[in-house]
Formats: structure tokens, sequence, C-alpha cells
């Protein structure tokens, strides 16, 4: 079984094969490679910490922080919605929907997943900032608190299947036990089965909080853009992403600003990188933990 | 009905609220795109090209290029996202290299699309020097498309009983004859689900094209692969943010929002029916 034409083709796919972990370790390098310049310029203290961004100026300044204060509010706020919803939708679909409600449910998760970031971005601004402008009294509608709810909307999906998936996990035998001690379904579901879903839970928080962070034309478009540390919720912000993409294209390449930006860019992969890792760490143990290694 | 009735009853309606929360948001969207959309809907919106400093006219050359976008996208990641699949799972020795290449897919399918944007930047535009291109785009979205296109493909594989393996190898099949007359044909829906999932997501995607393909207005259409081009997402994001006739520009954009959410959800929609068929098929 081992002619040359079978080694050969097995060499094609493993050179197909190293190609995603060629692609991950070209984006490091070229991040890397584009973001360490800025350092010639500004201590990575004065990067991360410093509260001016004033990428443009004469001299310009280049301080990240109400950029990065501006990803954690809307992340924030983006988690107050996404976490009780999408954990609440995956509980309903496992616990309490029939096969008939499930086939019509599912493909309506799905189906809010799919919907592209650039209508969500649209729809904020032209739907819901007016809304929150009226309902709020504010004198702008484009706000952390606007950005953050849409992009809680967005994340819900993304919880609410990962964390379904997760429940699926939960051994029948658990919920049969809690049955036979008297516990009502209720009782099951709170004491049973979300604990033992715990971590594949969480995965799915820290899975739709990355998607929240990473996420571009929404924040751009919605957050209003005013790069300064907010004090409100109803104040407009620059989330990193939001900086990068307005920003880049202005910026002449090589120089001080477009390290910035690519500066940002890396800051950015860095968070969603450990988040992925982390979520990916504990949803092994916590296949291990049920024996369903794979 | 006692203390205990009560809370789960409250907390079964709660999470029926959560849920119904779903289809609010999606029936919500979906009212306001296609009530205010639809007027903008023309023969001329769908076949011309913009006209007037883009308050009138169609949005033919956006349409176009996200087509070419897509269809680039795929042609890059289709062939060697299958491939990476195959390898891992049915030659995948077991042992560093495929967890290497499982952790990389997993962590590649959680980096912001901007940031692949500045990668296909760096890299496609600059580095290689193709430019603000069809061809730049095309590559940048593929990267992207990539490890959806795994992990898909694989859960596809994957789902593929190990006794038709068993067989084709029994009959003296070599590996490659099973993976190729068995395996791959048994694995085609799946792996076509995953497929028309990804080309949704690239075909909506914005922030990757942003730098490395798109353009507000051009005249005339693309005539090669380095040629910069329109796009749908992109064409929405300008009308509402450049340009000096914010009212008539709202209504293209609202028309360009309903086509593409048209097209993005035909594609999830059949993904999804896809897949329930082939389900049925495999219970039956």
């Amino acid at each position: 079984m081992n002619t040359p034409k079978e080694r050969f083709i097995k060499l094609l796919f493993t050179a197909a094969a190293f190609s995603s972990l060629a692609l991950l370790a070209g984006i490091i390098i070229v991040l890397f490679r584009e973001a360490l310049p800025v350092f010639s310029f500004v201590s990575p203290l004065a990067f991360l910490g410093g509260e001016s961004w004033y990428p443009t100026a004469e001299p310009p300044e280049f301080g990240i922080w109400p950029l990065i204060a501006a990803s954690a509010w809307v992340t924030g706020i983006a988690l107050v919605i996404c976490v009780p919803l999408g954990v609440g939708s995956a509980l309903y679909l496992h616990e309490l929907a029939g096969p008939r409600q499930r086939a019509v449910l599912k493909p309506v998760i799905e189906v809010l997943a799919s919907v592209p970031s650039i209508i969500y971005g649209f729809f904020g601004m032209t739907v819901m900032a007016p809304f929150m402008q009226e309902a709020f009294g504010l004198p702008i509608g484009l706000c952390a608190l606007t950005a953050g709810v849409i992009l809680g909307v967005m994340a819900t999906p993304t919880v609410a299947s990962i964390a379904e998936d997760a429940l699926g996990y939960v051994p029948r035998s658990f919920r049969e036990a809690s049955f036979a001690l008297g516990a009502n379904r209720w009782e099951t579901l709170v004491k049973v089965i979300i604990p033992a879903a715990g971590s594949g839970i969480s995965t799915a928080i820290i899975l739709g909080m990355s998607r929240a962070i990473g996420e571009t034309m929404t924040v751009l478009m919605v957050a209003g853009g005013a790069a300064v540390v907010p004090a409100s919720v109803f104040d407009p912000v620059r989330p990193m992403t939001a900086a990068i993409a307005a920003e880049m294209g202005e910026a002449a390449v090589g120089g001080e600003h477009y390290h910035a930006l690519f500066a940002i860019a890396l800051a950015l992969f860095l968070v969603t990188f450990v988040f992925n890792a982390a979520a990916e760490l504990i949803s092994r143990r916590y296949r291990l933990k049920l024996g369903l290694a794979r | 009905m006692n203390r205990r009735d009560i809370f789960q009853k409250t907390g079964f309606t709660l999470l029926a609220l959560c849920m119904a929360a779903n289809i609010v948001f999606l029936g919500t969207i979906l009212w306001f795109i296609v009530s205010r959309g639809l007027p903008a809907i023309s023969w001329e919106f769908l076949t011309a090209a913009p006209r007037d400093a883009m308050t009138a006219g169609g949005i033919a050359p956006a349409i176009l290029g996200t087509l070419y976008l897509t269809l680039g996208a795929v042609i890059v990641a289709l062939p060697l996202g299958v491939a990476c699949a195959v390898y891992l799972t049915e030659y995948s020795p077991k042992g560093w290299t495929v967890n290497a290449i499982r952790i990389s897919v997993n962590n590649l399918a959680g980096v912001p699309s901007v940031v692949f944007g500045l990668f296909g930047l760096a890299v496609f535009v600059k580095g290689a020097g193709f430019g603000v291109s069809i061809l730049s785009g095309s590559l940048t979205l593929g990267m992207l498309a990539l490890p959806l296109i795994i992990s898909a493909s694989q859960e596809a594989l994957i789902a593929v009983p190990q006794s038709i393996r068993e067989a084709s190898l029994a009959l003296g099949a070599s590996r490659w004859e099973t993976i190729r007359k068995v395996v791959l044909p048994a694995a085609l829906p799946g792996i076509l689900t995953g497929v028309i999932l990804s080309v949704g997501r690239a075909a909506g995607e914005t922030a990757p094209i942003l730098f490395t393909a798109a353009a507000f207005y051009l005249k005339g259409y693309p005539d090669s692969v380095f040629s910069e081009v329109m796009a749908l997402p992109y064409h929405i994001y300008a009308l509402m943010t450049e340009g000096t006739h914010p009212e008539a520009q709202t209504r293209i954009a609202y028309g360009s929002s309903l086509v593409l959410l048209a097209l993005v959800l035909a594609m999830s929609m059949l993904a999804i029916y896809i897949r329930q068929r082939q389900r049925r098929t495999y219970h039956a």
C-alpha cells in the first residue's frame, strides 16, 4: 500500500495541512514585524497607558488607553446582554424545546449568527441610534451603550450554540440520578445540569466575548468614534478595532501611525488569542471530566 | 401549586423569554431592512451602475464585485481547507503535528477579521505588490474562510462511518482510492454545507477588504484580478459615511443591505436545508 504515488499524495495532504499553521505563524510574524517599530518612538508603558490618542497631531501622541477602555466598555455591555440571553436560549433549546420546535429555533439562531456585521452596523446607525437618542434624551445616539447592545445581540447566537453543544455532553445518567432523588426538572437543571456543563458554558461565554472584542464594522459605525476615555455609557467611544479600520486608510505605509495601528492589532490579536486558548483548554478539560476525551 | 412548582414555572418562563428574544431580534432586523429596502429595489437597481454622485442608479458593480471576491476566496480556501481536513481525519498520525494544526485552526477561527485585513495589507497589497485589488481581497477573504472550511469538512469526514472505510480497504483499495471514491463522496453534503456557510460569511465581511480590495466608486467594471473592485458590504459602509446626499444615499444603502442580506441568508438557509436532508438520510 506504500507505492510512490500513495506517498506523494500523502505528502500533498500534509503540506496542505501545514498551511493553517503557516498562516497563523505568518499572522504573528507580520503583526510583530509591523508593530514593534512603534516602540522606537513611544515606550510600551506610554503606548498602553497613555490617555491621548492624537495620531495625526503635531507632534503626534500615541496613547491607546482610551481605545482599550472603549473596547472593554462595549464588550462589558455586550456580555450583560449575550450571557443571560445566550445561555438562557441554550437551556431552553436543550431542556424545553421538542423536536418540532428545535427544527425551527435552531435555524433562527443560525440565521441570526450569519447576518453580516455591516448589516448590524447599518441597523444600529439608522434604527437603534435614533431610538436610543429619543429614549435617553441624548445629544447623539451613537455611543458605547448603543454599540454594546448591538454587539450583545450579535454575540448571543454564538454563546447560545456553543453552550447548547456543551449541554449535550452532560450524560443522561446525571439527570436520571437527580430525578430519582426527587428533584423536579428545574432543580435538576439548576443544581445538576448547569454545574456539570459549567466549564462548557464558560467556554461559550469566553468565545462570545472574543467575538465581541474583535467585531469591527458595528463599532466603527455605531460607537461614536471619540478617542476619549469614557465617563458614562452614553459617551461616544472609539474601540480598538474601530480605530484600526477608520485610520488605516489614511496612515502612510511605514509611518509612525501605521506602526501604531499594527501595534493595536497586535494587542487585539494577543487578547483574542489568550481568550481562545483559554476556551480551548477549558473545553478540553471539561470533556475529560465527563469522560468524553476525543 | 407549591413553592417548588412556582420556581420551576418562573424559571421555564424566563428561559422561554430568552429564546423569544432571538426571534424578536431577527424579526426586527429583517422587518426594517426588508420594509425600507424593498422600495429601493428595481430592475435598474440590480443591473445598472451608480450615477449622479451615488444618489441614483444601481449597484450592479458592487454585486458583481462581491461575487468576484467570494469566488476568489473559495478558489483559495476550498482545496487547501478540504485537504487539511482530509489529512487531519484520514492520515493523521496521532501526535504533536496534529495537535499543533488543530490548535492553529481553532485560533485562526477566532482572529478578528480586521486583523486579517491588516495581514492582507502588509502581505498581499504591499509585500507581494498585488496592490488594492480583487486578487489581494480574495486571498485575504480566503485566509479568513480557511479555518471555517477546515472545521466543517473535518466534522463531515468524522461523521462518515468507519466501517465503510474498512470495507473499501478490505476490497483492496489503497488509502487514496478509499478517500477519493468512498470517503469524500460520503462526506460531500457536509463539506458543501461548510463551504456554503463560509461563502456567506466571506460575502458579508467588510473589515478584511477595507484596505485590500474595495473602492467606493469605480468608473466601469474591473477588467483584471489586479483591479480595485466595488463590493456590497463596503458600498453600504461608504454610503453611510461618505458623500454629500445622506437621504438619497441612505435609501440606496437600505436597498444594498436588503440585497446583501438576501444573498447571505439564502446561502445559510441552503446550508441548513442540505444538512437537515442529510441528517434524515443518515437516520433512515
